[in-house]
């Protein structure tokens, strides 16, 4: 369904009828448009906009007469149709156009905090009509999520303010207080994230919306600087550079559910249970802490370090419970929540 | 394509738009120009019959509804037309926010096929006068990937087509061959599932679609079966997943400033000369049992002696298996 690969650079050609057959509707639609306003518009150069017109003007109607050509008035840098010859109209929408167009928008009015819902709502509505029968479009979207926090977030976001944010940074375990200035609010794979440059950091940073566990719009308004980029999550939001560490973990058949959540850069499956797969990872703490909970059925293979980490770390709270669990403090005042049912020791 | 091509390939398009009757490949060759020959010269002619076949496909391709038919039935030769009702994008009355709105979600496709598809579709748009403000956005915005399964299974639902394809779950050593009448395709929590009729099991099915491994293979003739009326395609996917209850509580002692991915989802915290009292709601002991042992000796279960239990168990397994290793890596 999707086209089949270019054949010799006849993409762009194809391309290029498509834009022709695109343009004439187009300019009749606005009359005395400015050919570089056009030009923009379209995602062209004003040269290739004049070629294109000079190649239109040479075609028309049966005949090939004055009278049949498409023409149309320059009045200085604007143009105007003056004859269509027939073709009036765009074509209808492909298969994949309208697929891509419905998906995209269902995409959009499952977003939880999403503005303007309602017109969302609609333009699917009539895009789906318009596509007619491609769109039995049998594709439905279901994003759950916060939906208050990321309402609130997205407020926060849109009040232009700088914010002061209580962020879980999990590869460190850590919870800290950070001024960000925020530049969106996106939904990547069911999550939530605001992009936002990190003042802390001082770089370019994705937070995970339900890590952001309070938010507190500052008196300044947020200030991104300039030579700030958006991420490229064309890769997903997690893009692991070639300079962090490589961790290979030896895993059983329980484990291999690894391999579908975390980008893994080796897996190699092994004749028997036990497979190598190699991922890396921002951190050897976050690294050590993923082992461990992962359970007995995984073996780190490398670095060594790691292993002696994870080691060590067991040993360690081994040696803990092998001494008696101290008595609960009386002064402990009881717990608020009801549900906690008396200790048993 | 050159310009002459091009050329060629719009005069053809508005030739077939103009005309009711059926054309000729010979009338089309004595009307259009650039496919002036010579019909007599066999060499010549069959180049004119080569160039045309391919103008055709490449008008299909873009999506021109070519007709084919013949003007009597006195006519041996197939004809050729366009019939404008079939070629012209209907009237999209869109407001400037509805307008708006296509023109995000234009953008939001990641997946390289489906963004061109949606930029042609938004240029169709345009052309028909909308008018797109490319500043416009909606506070949030949804990144769109899907599988390379999405497109061949979303088309197969659509035409109603028995596929089949290898599917692979990772417990599984090998892929097995799967029969399915896709009904639809359903994103779910940011991952996404064909549902259908699942031919060998004889029941209702879903498939992760990052597990179908290669190509999709259509099978069946369109139109080949009906999905239930009115199939609910989420539910079958949310039933395997719905929300957790967490009734369970366990007591933990952390370390003071340590374990902060805990701390944010204890129900209760106090703190005590042995560090600090964590209450943790939680469904699974297993479960639990795990995360906790990742925080290592930053974290003590006191209660319950299930969850207590679980963790030693995890513990001591993990540091036999680590034992070698770390002598071999120098620790001890």
């Amino acid at each position: 369904m999707t086209r089949p690969a270019a054949r010799g650079g006849s993409r762009t050609s194809a391309d290029r009828l498509a834009r022709l057959l695109n343009l004439v509707p187009y300019l009749l639609a606005r009359p005395g448009i400015e050919i570089a306003e056009a030009a923009a518009d379209l995602g062209v150069t004003e040269r290739q906009l004049r070629e294109d017109l000079e190649l239109l003007w040479v075609c028309g109607l049966p005949g090939y007469g004055p009278g049949d050509l498409i023409d149309m008035a320059f009045d200085g840098d604007r143009v105007t149709i003056t004859y269509d010859a027939g073709i009036d109209r765009p074509l209808r929408l492909t298969p994949d156009e309208a697929l891509a167009l419905v998906v995209a928008l269902r995409m959009l009015a499952e977003t939880p905090g999403v503005a303007n819902r309602e017109a969302v709502e609609r333009a699917l509505a009539k895009i789906e009509n318009a596509a007619g029968d491609l769109v039995g479009a049998p594709v439905a979207v279901r994003l759950p999520a916060d939906t208050r926090k990321v309402a609130e977030l997205r407020a926060a976001v849109e009040s232009g303010r700088a914010l002061r944010i209580t962020y879980y940074t999990a590869a460190r375990d850590e919870t800290t207080d950070r001024v960000v200035d925020p530049l969106r609010m996106l939904m990547v794979g069911g999550r939530g994230y605001v992009e936002a440059w990190c003042r802390r950091a001082e770089g370019m940073r994705l937070f995970r919306a339900d890590r952001i566990d309070a938010v507190t719009l500052l008196d300044e308004p947020a200030r991104v600087p300039p030579q700030a980029r958006p991420h490229d999550l064309t890769e997903g939001v997690f893009r692991p550079s070639p300079d962090l560490p490589l961790v290979t973990l030896r895993i059983g058949r329980g484990e291999r559910w690894i391999t579908e959540y975390y980008p893994c850069e080796r897996v190699e499956e092994g004749d028997g249970d036990q497979w190598l797969v190699s991922l890396r990872v921002t951190d050897l703490g976050w690294a050590r802490r993923f082992v461990l909970g992962l359970g007995p059925d995984v073996t780190v293979v490398a670095p060594a370090e790691l292993a002696t980490q994870v080691h060590a770390a067991a040993v360690a709270a081994l040696d803990a419970y092998a001494t008696p669990p101290p008595p609960r403090d009386p002064a402990d005042p009881p717990t608020a929540d009801p549900a906690v049912a008396a200790p048993t020791q | 394509m050159s310009r002459t091509r091009t050329e060629r390939l719009v005069n053809l398009v508005i030739c077939l738009l103009s005309t009711r009757r059926f054309l000729t490949a010979a009338q089309i060759a004595a009307t259009v120009p650039g496919y002036e020959h010579d019909p007599h010269d066999a060499r010549d002619h069959e180049a004119f019959q080569r160039k045309f076949e391919r103008d055709k496909a490449e008008l299909r391709e873009l999506g021109v509804p070519l007709e084919t038919g013949t003007a009597s039935a006195f006519d041996v030769e197939p004809g050729y037309r366009i019939a404008r009702r079939e070629y012209a994008l209907p009237d999209i009355p869109l407001e400037p926010d509805e307008a708006a709105a296509v023109g995000i979600a234009a953008r939001l496709w990641q997946h390289a096929g489906l963004a061109a598809a949606a930029s042609s579709g938004l240029a169709k748009l345009r052309a028909a006068g909308v008018d797109v403000d490319p500043q416009a956005t909606l506070g949030l915005e949804p990144m769109v990937t899907v599988d390379p399964a999405f497109a061949p299974l979303t088309a197969a639902a659509r035409d109603r087509r028995e596929v089949s394809f290898d599917y692979r779950v990772p417990d599984r050593d090998e892929p097995s061959r799967r029969r399915l009448q896709p009904w639809g395709v359903v994103c779910w929590r940011g991952r996404w599932y064909v549902v259908g009729h699942d031919l060998d099991r004889a029941a209702t099915r879903c498939f992760r679609l990052s597990r179908v491994v290669g190509a999709v293979r259509v099978t069946g003739r369109p139109g080949a079966y009906e999905p239930p009326a009115g199939v609910d395609l989420i539910s079958h996917v949310a039933r395997w997943s719905g929300p957790v209850e967490r009734t369970g509580r366990a007591t933990v002692l952390a370390t003071p400033g340590r374990a902060a991915g805990l701390r944010r989802w204890a129900v209760a915290t106090s703190s005590g000369p042995d560090g600090d009292r964590l209450v943790l709601p939680y469904a699974d002991p297993d479960f639990l049992a795990g995360q906790l042992v990742g925080y290592g000796p930053d974290v003590r279960v006191l209660d319950p002696p299930e969850v207590r239990e679980a963790v030693i168990q995890r513990l001591k397994e993990i540091a036999a298996r680590h034992d070698d290793l770390a002598v071999a890596g120098g620790a001890r």
